[in-house]
């Protein structure tokens, strides 16, 4: 195998709680509850673990990072470090006192969620009375003055919106707007055919996402990802298994990708008992599929191998039952007809969400 | 194409720093991390929104033989398409 590059990314999921219950949560079924989240000790050991390793840029998310007490604390320290701190959030609680003495602890950038471009559509996505929030954080972002990304999940609900949404964007001053389709997995697998956009709604939204593009070039950047199941090859998922992200959970369980634990077969690594050097090199969670030896046909022989490195292996598990499968969103995977299935079976009328349970305190 | 009388910046939120690990100068943003080569690190270093390009050609030409204004607009049009650099006045 080649040699393994130091990652560059860390995901730090602080905590699982949140105040929002959306139905596309990219959190695990089964939530980490409180009392097994890491200390500030303990996640101040994995940031300089992280930075030793190589890791550049630390994404502060969850749940809601605002949750955590300690988050001020948190951010001294990997800024102190020399990192780039991305702040994820729902915007809940983000006032401007809190939000610049963040800022002046070092938070490069937030990253503000929303679920939709109206309060009624908001809210009822994220299941809490949450849109003014929302608002009051933008003000505060833009009154702090640190650079934002506004981020929506998109599905059915929600993809008749798009230009409402960029308008929004627009308005609460954000240099990126990412508009990106649900992934399927955790709760959003569960929720998968009621959150499936139709052909219309994608063939509607890609002119106005053009247009829009093109007008706003220079102001803000639009990234707008279509769901890959469309598609005849699949994603480059996190440029390759253990390539250059990775991410802690709320207990301090470490995983290659952020839907990981969706992987069954994974016996995952902590942060509790194990150096995070040890396991970014030597894990058989991380090893397990690096690289392309792991690969079996089509991929082993696929002159795309090195470019989508065989797809979502989340995916693969979590449709074929092997996490060691093609991805079947592949057209070249012999299990393409179950994903061509799914893309069939849209239902004519909107089917109910399962919203996701409340974090535990 | 990018005018020598513009005056090139790093974007809001974007950082140029050395990471002591990798024993390299690496650019920070939103998005990601880049490693930018030697020739854009000293081009980099000097886009303070003031310079014109054409004051960072001089500048780089005081220390280095055969720099071209054209390969200035090359690295600085790389980083613009990036999202890293804006460029200032018409």
């Amino acid at each position: 195998m080649a040699e393994v590059a130091a990652p560059l990314g860390l995901l730090a999921e602080l905590t699982h709680r949140c105040p929002l219950h959306c139905p596309y949560c990219s959190n695990p079924l089964e939530l980490i509850a409180r009392q097994q989240e890491l200390s500030t000790e303990q996640w101040c050991s994995v940031l300089d673990q992280a930075r030793d390793l190589g890791v550049l840029q630390v994404h502060l998310s969850g749940g809601e990072p605002l949750a955590r007490n300690d988050l001020p604390e948190i951010v001294s320290h990997a800024r102190g470090l020399g990192c780039y701190v991305n702040l994820v959030t729902s915007g809940v609680g983000l006032t401007t006192p809190r939000l610049a003495d963040l800022v002046e602890r070092g938070i490069d950038h937030v990253q503000l969620s929303l679920q939709g471009a109206s309060e009624a559509g908001n809210d009822a996505i994220a299941g809490a009375r949450v849109f003014k929030h929302k608002l009051i954080a933008a003000e505060a972002i833009a009154e702090v003055g640190v650079p934002l990304t506004v981020n929506t999940v998109l599905h059915r609900r929600n993809h008749g919106e798009i230009a409402d949404l960029i308008a929004t964007a627009e308005r609460l001053g954000a240099e990126r707007l990412e508009l990106a389709n649900t992934q399927y997995y955790g709760w959003a697998l569960r929720n998968r055919t009621a959150l499936m956009p139709t052909r219309e709604q994608l063939d509607a939204a890609e002119p106005i996402v053009r247009e829009a593009t093109e007008r706003l070039a220079g102001k803000m950047q639009i990234v707008y990802v279509v769901a890959d199941y469309a598609d005849a090859h699949p994603k480059p998922c996190m440029h390759g298994w253990g390539a250059r992200q990775l991410t802690v959970a709320p207990d301090g369980t470490v995983l290659p990708c952020p839907a990981a634990t969706a992987i069954t077969t994974l016996e995952l690594s902590s942060v509790v008992d194990t150096p995070l050097a040890e396991i970014w090199y030597s894990s058989s969670s991380f090893n397990a599929f690096r690289g392309t030896e792991w690969m079996s046909e089509p991929c082993r022989s696929c002159p795309r191998k090195e470019t989508d490195f065989g797809g979502c292996r989340c995916q693969a598990f979590l449709l074929t039952g092997d996490a060691a499968a093609t991805d079947p969103v592949c057209s070249l995977s012999p299990n393409r007809g179950l994903v061509d299935e799914i893309l069939a079976q849209q239902p004519v009328v909107d089917v109910e969400l399962t919203m996701r349970a409340p974090g535990r305190a | 194409m990018i005018g020598v009388e513009q005056r090139p910046r790093l974007r809001r939120g974007v950082r140029l720093s050395f990471d002591r690990v990798r024993q390299a100068h690496v650019l920070l943003f939103p998005e990601g991390v880049v490693m930018p080569n030697a020739t854009a690190v000293a081009v980099l270093e000097l886009c303070d929104g003031e310079r014109t390009v054409a004051e960072i050609v001089t500048a780089l030409s005081g220390t280095y033989s055969g720099v071209r204004v054209e390969d200035v607009q090359n690295v600085l049009a790389r980083f613009v398409e990036r999202h890293v650099v804006e460029v200032l006045g018409g």
